[in-house]
């Protein structure tokens, strides 16, 4: 029988040091990554942009009748089937988008709704879709690259064959604009994917096809940018020439309207790096719907943390070898204990055994 | 320092059938069927999630909560075989065990969470994975933990089916398999944290933090600790031994000191960003944060000193408020202080908290049936038994 000795032996110190060492070096190795991001490690992944070819949609709230053509058609280009609301049952009526309906028409009302985009006592549209974002948070947090974004058209994209349904897309879009479909036992994540579908047989996005005013422009989103700002500098009332279908579609598509009392600034432009859908309104973004978001991404902020700390696997390697060598000399004679006790669990000696030299 | 003697693991022994067995196989029995009505008819069937609220109880209750309850064995072997504290050694196998069916039943209860489960393995597949996306390091590392755990596990089977020499060549590969078991839980209990850092402002910013991986790594290894005060106290009186409190109360110290280390971090973090005076607004969200911190300062006023940590009872507490402070704090960083915009609220539906208790009475009968037939707990014999030398 012997007993725990326990003796902080002469080399007891130093290895004790050489532990906290090791154990203060993983520490300080989290707790780095983590304060690294505040500042600019060599990790840091900034925040990605728009690609110069990007495409896109110009909504302009000021331009909206309400109509929900685009609601439609976007139901038919994606073969969506419709969604209820009302008792009566008898036509699509959404009320958000979902796993089956990626676009949809929102409004805002206030007061007594009589003037159109009024912030007090009058109302105004805003189209809920996929910003299609330059720096997208669905892409960074699928754990299987099920959503993509096109290296070329920036288009944000989703492969049902590669998704495993986790839904950290849906959690951490700043939009909500991915959605899964609970009443699925083999539910997919349904979101807008430009009419990507639609491109090879020379169609752009449908929404923007049907649409009658040009409320939902479609084109190269700096081409877009662009029209949003000439809209912008204009003043207000004044006559203009806009757009339908696509910015490039030519002047027989456009027609001459009044410009609207826009608030001076393009949704889209820098919220989180920029996004390829765009917007106007008059009424303030946060009244309808669309989040104040900074020009820096979470994604980005997020993959640094990640590249931080596991970046090549040195990190996690390095910690592994340290906690390896302590690891190895400290489970030495546990083991020799074990092995000469290990024969007959039931005898007297194992039963107290341990009496570890720890030192 | 006779009163350090250590017994050797051994079977409790006793009947399997009893009637907190018979209640775990009934719940175990229930939660099974709700998971194959889920499978045949979908998630919108069985629980209440939505598009505002994807993520329920099945995963930060099920996974997130109980993975970090699960780290009673990532901390004890880090004191024992990392801080070198040998005396600690009886509370590794028990520990571990609560960490084995904690985490195995948690890989379990992501699979049926999942809604296109059958592409599971793309997690692991080259061509699928994301190395950039915090999810695909927890989901990759935790399976990797859940292997390592039961390799570090499996010299408790190999003894009982009296495999010495299989034993023996285990054992001198075991260390590499405990470092491995101490680096990965480090990895992916950080990474749990980063996960709430892509969802942005959607995350009330006294969760919001790029400190979140040091943040909750600090608090898994707490929690660890907290877990095993918990579970010791449990088992003792379960069993009728005595609380091992010779072990228990050095171990509520560091737990302590670790404690101290976590509340600075985490409210240096608050203040550096300038967000503190959120904390101190009349809202629902103020209340959850400090109820949240005050499971984490409670500890300090309950065993501070010696004395108190000789009480057994005061240990319980101690360890259930801990569990609690990080039960809260991952709770309100998903749960309560995630603010998708308006018109969403979640609450878990009855099929969804059944299969949530389900996973915990798997856990209670499987450590049952493992320590009564499989050499986990230290002898009750050497308590009663005078010390000698």
């Amino acid at each position: 029988m012997r007993t725990e000795t326990r003796k902080p032996a002469s080399d007891g110190k130093p290895r004790r040091k050489f532990l906290k060492g090791c154990l203060g070096a993983a520490g300080t190795a989290v707790a780095g990554g983590a304060i690294g991001t505040l500042s600019t490690p060599a990790a840091a992944r900034d925040t990605h942009h728009r690609p110069p070819e990007a495409l896109g949609l110009l909504y302009d709230a000021t331009l909206c009748i309400g109509c929900k053509a685009c609601v439609a058609a976007c139901k038919q280009a994606n073969d969506n089937p419709p969604e209820f609301s009302t008792v009566d049952k008898l036509w699509d009526t959404p009320l958000d988008t979902s796993g089956h309906t990626f676009n949809i028409i929102k409004m805002y009302r206030h007061g007594t709704m009589t003037t159109k985009d009024a912030e007090s006592n009058g109302y105004a549209f805003m189209k809920t879709s996929c910003m299609h974002c330059a720096d997208p948070s669905c892409v960074s947090a699928c754990p299987v690259t099920a959503m993509t974004k096109d290296p070329v058209t920036g288009v944000v994209a989703y492969d049902p064959d590669a998704c495993v349904g986790c839904r950290y897309c849906v959690v951490a879009c700043p939009f909500g604009i991915p959605k899964y479909q609970y009443d699925s036992p083999t539910g997919k994540i349904g979101k807008c994917e430009l009419c990507r579908h639609r491109v090879a047989d020379g169609h752009f996005s449908a929404c923007a096809e049907v649409c009658p005013t040009g409320a939902t422009l479609h084109g190269r989103t700096r081409d877009l940018l662009i029209e949003a700002k000439r809209r912008l500098a204009l003043p207000a009332g004044s006559l203009t020439r806009y757009p339908r279908g696509s910015i490039d579609g030519g002047p027989e598509q456009g027609y001459e309207g009044h410009v609207g009392n826009y608030q001076q600034h393009v949704y889209g432009e820098h919220e989180y790096g920029g996004t390829q859908v765009l917007k106007l309104s008059a009424v303030p973004f946060e009244k309808v719907g669309m989040p104040n978001l900074p020009p820096e991404s979470s994604a980005a902020t997020s993959e640094t943390i990640q590249h931080t700390l596991y970046g090549g696997l040195l990190m996690p390697f390095a910690v592994l070898g340290a906690m390896t060598y302590v690891a190895k000399r400290n489970v030495h004679h546990d083991q020799e204990e074990d092995d000469d006790g290990g024969g007959d669990p039931n005898s007297p000696a194992a039963t107290t055994g341990p009496g570890r030299e720890w030192s | 320092m006779s009163g350090q003697q250590h017994a050797r693991p051994a079977p409790v022994g006793g009947s399997l059938f009893n009637a907190t067995t018979l209640v775990c196989g009934v719940l175990i029995a229930v939660m099974a069927t709700i998971i194959l009505v889920r499978l045949i008819f979908g998630l919108g069937a069985t629980t209440n999630l939505n598009d505002g609220y994807s993520w329920g109880a099945w995963v930060v209750v099920d996974v997130f909560i109980g993975s970090a309850l699960a780290c009673g064995g990532f901390s004890v072997a880090l004191l024992v075989y990392i801080f070198n504290k040998g005396q600690y050694h009886p509370l590794v196998r028990p520990a571990l065990l609560g960490s084995l069916f904690g985490y195995t039943l948690a890989g379990a209860a992501i699979t049926f969470d999942l809604g296109r489960w059958w592409n599971f393995w793309h997690i692991f597949w080259p061509g699928y994975f994301n190395v950039n996306s915090v999810m695909f390091e927890v989901a990759a590392c935790i399976t990797l933990y859940i292997i390592v755990m039961w390799i570090e596990f499996s010299p408790v089977f190999l003894e009982k089916l009296g495999l010495h020499d299989a034993r023996r060549k285990l054992g001198k590969l075991l260390f590499f398999f405990i470092a491995l078991g101490i680096v990965l839980p480090m990895m992916h209990q950080a990474s749990l944290g980063t996960m709430l850092v892509v969802m942005g402002g959607q995350v009330n910013a006294l969760w919001q933090t790029p400190m979140q991986p040091l943040i909750y790594l600090l608090s898994a290894i707490i929690l660890g600790y907290g877990v095993v005060l918990f579970e010791s106290c449990v088992a003792a009186s379960a069993y009728r031994r005595q609380v091992e409190v010779s072990m228990l109360n050095p171990m509520a110290r560091v737990m302590l000191g670790i404690m101290a280390f976590y509340l600075l971090v985490r409210f240096a973090d608050l203040i550096a960003r300038g967000v503190l005076g959120q904390a101190f607004q009349p809202s629902f969200i103020a209340l959850a944060f400090w109820i949240e911190n005050a499971c984490f300062i409670a500890p300090f006023l309950l065993i501070r000193t010696v004395d108190a940590r000789r009480n057994p009872a005061r240990l319980f507490l101690a360890g259930i408020a801990v569990m609690l402070g990080g039960i809260l704090l991952r709770l309100n960083g998903f749960l309560i202080a995630f603010d998708t915009g308006p018109g969403w609220t979640y609450f878990p539906s009855v099929p969804e908290l059944l299969v949530t208790i389900g996973i915990f009475a798997a856990e209670v009968l499987g450590y049952i049936v493992i320590t009564r037939r499989f050499p986990v707990l230290p002898r009750a014999e050497s308590y009663a038994r005078p010390a000698r030398s």
